[in-house]
């Protein structure tokens, strides 16, 4: 099958971009999950083993991709929802637009809750 | 004139039923129900999850070898991070099975990274799944200060 010409497939705006960021952000989510049940597992192994490889996890650089991936998380079950009620809403597709700044307001408010706790926590002044 | 109509591919007559069947099963039916449904309830153990062991308490800086010890010493936990592997897992599996299918032009290409992906799947939840099951909170010969206070008797 031919390729589709380019500007006739994608169409853009809200309705395309919150498909790339749902994609992106699963994508990232998926491989952290493979490396996060890994370092878990070292629970088996000994104490030693497992709180050494955690520790690394409360080092600043690994703080701010720990902000990173909850903001992915968090972006993708909003936008998750959204999908759910352009699926099953009868009004869903009629909002779509609107539901994806509903979900970028709900994302910006929840990391607004979380972010200065989790930055607290790892660069020191939170305890 | 009359070389081209015979060489012509076959055209259904208009009107004609179209024969859009190019599978058999309603498997990716039941794989977007289910991105759905365990979607649902993903937002609901991984937003729990964040809460306990990143917000909750003194957050990342509390987890160690006893907290887990501590949070798998409850049933509830011990579910919850069961049902939280499963889900995430088919979930993210069959998501990235689409991206593969979206973007693995080439059949070769589409066999090799699915194959990888369900290779780490197996491996990833069987780990997993024993990992929860077969978990020591007292292992013998470790440093008591590293155990859970429970460890003591």
């Amino acid at each position: 099958m031919s390729k589709a010409p380019a500007g006739t497939l994608y169409r853009g705006r809200e309705g395309m971009w919150s498909w790339v960021a749902h994609r992106v952000t699963g994508f990232l989510i998926f491989f952290f999950l493979l490396v996060h049940v890994l370092d878990t597992s070292l629970v088996r192994v000994s104490p030693e083993a497992y709180n050494a490889v955690i520790g690394t996890y409360k080092n600043p650089i690994m703080g701010i991709g720990e902000a990173g991936l909850v903001a992915a998380i968090v972006f993708h079950a909003f936008n998750g929802v959204r999908v759910m009620l352009v699926d099953f809403w009868s009004q869903g597709p009629r909002y779509q637009r609107v539901m994806l700044w509903v979900v970028i307001g709900l994302f910006v408010v929840t990391m607004a809750g979380f972010l200065p706790r989790h930055l607290m926590n790892v660069f020191g002044g939170g305890h | 004139m009359s070389q081209l109509a015979t060489q012509a591919p076959a055209v259904a007559a208009p009107r004609s039923p179209r024969s859009r069947r190019t599978t058999r099963t309603n498997y990716e039916l039941y794989g977007w129900v289910f991105m759905r449904a365990s979607g649902v309830v993903l937002l609901v153990l991984i937003f729990g999850h964040l809460f306990m062991n990143l917000i909750d308490g003194e957050g990342i800086n509390a987890i160690d070898f006893g907290f887990v010890a501590g949070k798998w010493a409850s049933p509830l936990w011990q579910v919850w991070d069961l049902l939280m592997l499963w889900l995430a897992m088919i979930h993210g599996t069959n998501g990235v099975r689409t991206i593969i299918n979206d973007y693995a032009e080439r059949t070769g290409t589409r066999v090799v990274l699915k194959s990888a992906l369900y290779l780490s799947f197996v491996v990833v939840v069987v780990l997993g799944t024993l990992v929860i099951f077969t978990f020591d909170p007292c292992p013998a010969g470790s440093p008591a200060d590293l155990l859970p206070s429970f460890c003591e008797a």
